[in-house]
């Protein structure tokens, strides 16, 4: 037994492989942070902080002897709460495939969006920097006009190359503006989402947290979530009618790099 | 990213040319699978390149004539081991259902056959016991 007490809650196994299904399949698609930066570990939940390699001067213990402190960056614990009907759960058993899981989707939504949000925007209250506050560029203004987009994800892809950080380059981009881009087509035809892929040599990421969008270079060692323990589900409690549990994980985050991305700031 | 040669054909002409699985490419086009989907061929490959190892390593000491040689090749043949231990706990974490089989038969002293049945009966872990992790780790490429 582990700290996630899965073990006492009593869900059934088809619940449990319906429940995990949803809940991977779900995150997947809204760990948008994860597709376009580097990913450690996972280094197991006893995994406290991440080493930085940096001491701070404090002033020594006795006489004649001087001392420096090691920093290091702790993990935060993320965790989002959902319940199950308990009549859902003894229905997966007898072979019922498509329990209603939908509270499990809001907290998969909130945890994903959590983390974006870290990584991309930062989190103050436990010292983690994003990417946008971290990055040495100032950053792209761009209009809501759909055909500027080439224009301005060019200028920022060349920011970054002047700079000397290769490619390939991704998108995190705000769904609002995502579907825009997927919507549009240029003069010819010529679909904006294949342009815009073309210019960064890799993917345009539909990134929930996102404010405006982030060019950033994948070629690794700039972005790095480091993972104590990796996304699981856990046991809270449960009553007559339903099993409440949640879903959690502890992760850092550290920019490397400061000069690795360039924040889009839409205007207007 | 390392790049995969592909193998044309099916699985199972592969697995014609090489036992068990073929480790020289992927079995289906690159451009259908994820990057989590190759990190984890890439382990397994490894995996099986460790034990083949092993294998190699043992076959050798036991017909060396020369004891000095055989301790060096057990030695190197250990260290295979640790290999191949590594990366077995690298595809565990990232497969909740290898772990699951994994928590069930590793570290038991039942004869193996009997293993499952005691477990099913709630002598071993729950079905729902592993560490409960979703294994999603990486999805850096992705869209």
């Amino acid at each position: 037994m582990n700290h996630l007490h899965r073990e006492l809650a009593p869900v059934n196994e088809a619940a449990w492989d319906q429940i995990e299904s949803e809940a991977k399949r779900r995150l997947t698609t809204h760990l948008a942070a994860r597709k376009l930066i580097d990913f450690s570990g996972p280094h197991g939940w006893s995994h406290s902080a991440t080493n930085v390699g940096r001491t701070g001067s404090v002033s020594g213990p006795a006489e004649g002897v001087s001392a420096l402190q090691r920093r290091v960056l702790p993990l935060v614990e993320l965790r989002a709460g959902f319940s199950v009907s308990r009549v859902e759960i003894d229905d997966a058993d007898r072979g019922a495939n498509d329990i209603d899981l939908e509270e499990l989707d809001e907290a998969v939504r909130q945890i994903a969006l959590g983390e974006n949000v870290t990584v991309f925007h930062g989190y103050q209250a436990v010292g983690m920097q994003g990417i946008t506050e971290c990055t040495s560029h100032p950053p792209v203004t761009v209009k809501p006009d759909m055909d500027q987009y080439p224009n301005v994800v060019a200028q920022a892809t060349d920011v970054l190359r002047r700079s000397g950080i290769d490619g390939p380059y991704g998108l995190a981009i705000g769904p609002e503006i995502y579907t825009g881009i997927v919507e549009t087509a240029e003069h010819g035809g010529y679909l904006l989402f294949d342009h815009l892929r073309q210019i960064l040599g890799g993917p345009l990421v539909w990134a929930p947290g996102v404010q405006g969008g982030i060019v950033l270079s994948l070629r690794g060692g700039d972005h790095v979530l480091e993972c104590g323990q990796d996304l699981s589900i856990g046991y809270q409690d449960h009553d007559a009618d339903v099993v409440r549990l949640y879903l959690e994980e502890s992760f850092s985050f550290r920019v490397l790099e400061p000069d690795a991305a360039v924040a889009l700031r839409l205007k207007g | 990213m390392e790049s995969i040669q592909f193998v044309p054909g099916t699985g199972a002409e592969s697995a014609g040319s090489v036992p068990g699985m073929a480790s020289e490419g992927l079995h289906e086009p690159a451009e259908l699978l994820d990057q989590a989907t190759v990190d984890h061929h890439r382990a397994v490959t490894s995996l099986i390149e460790e034990l083949e190892a092993v294998d190699w390593y043992d076959q050798r000491v036991k017909a060396t004539g020369d004891q000095s040689l055989a301790d060096i090749l057990a030695h190197n043949r250990d260290e295979e081991k640790e290999h191949a231990s590594m990366t077995l706990e690298w595809l565990r974490r990232r497969d909740p259902m290898l772990d699951r089989h994994l928590r069930t038969y590793l570290f038991t002293s039942l004869p193996v056959t009997e293993v499952e049945a005691e477990a099913e009966a709630g002598g071993g872990q729950p079905p729902a016991a592993g560490d409960g992790s979703l294994g999603i780790g990486s999805l850096k490429g992705m869209e």
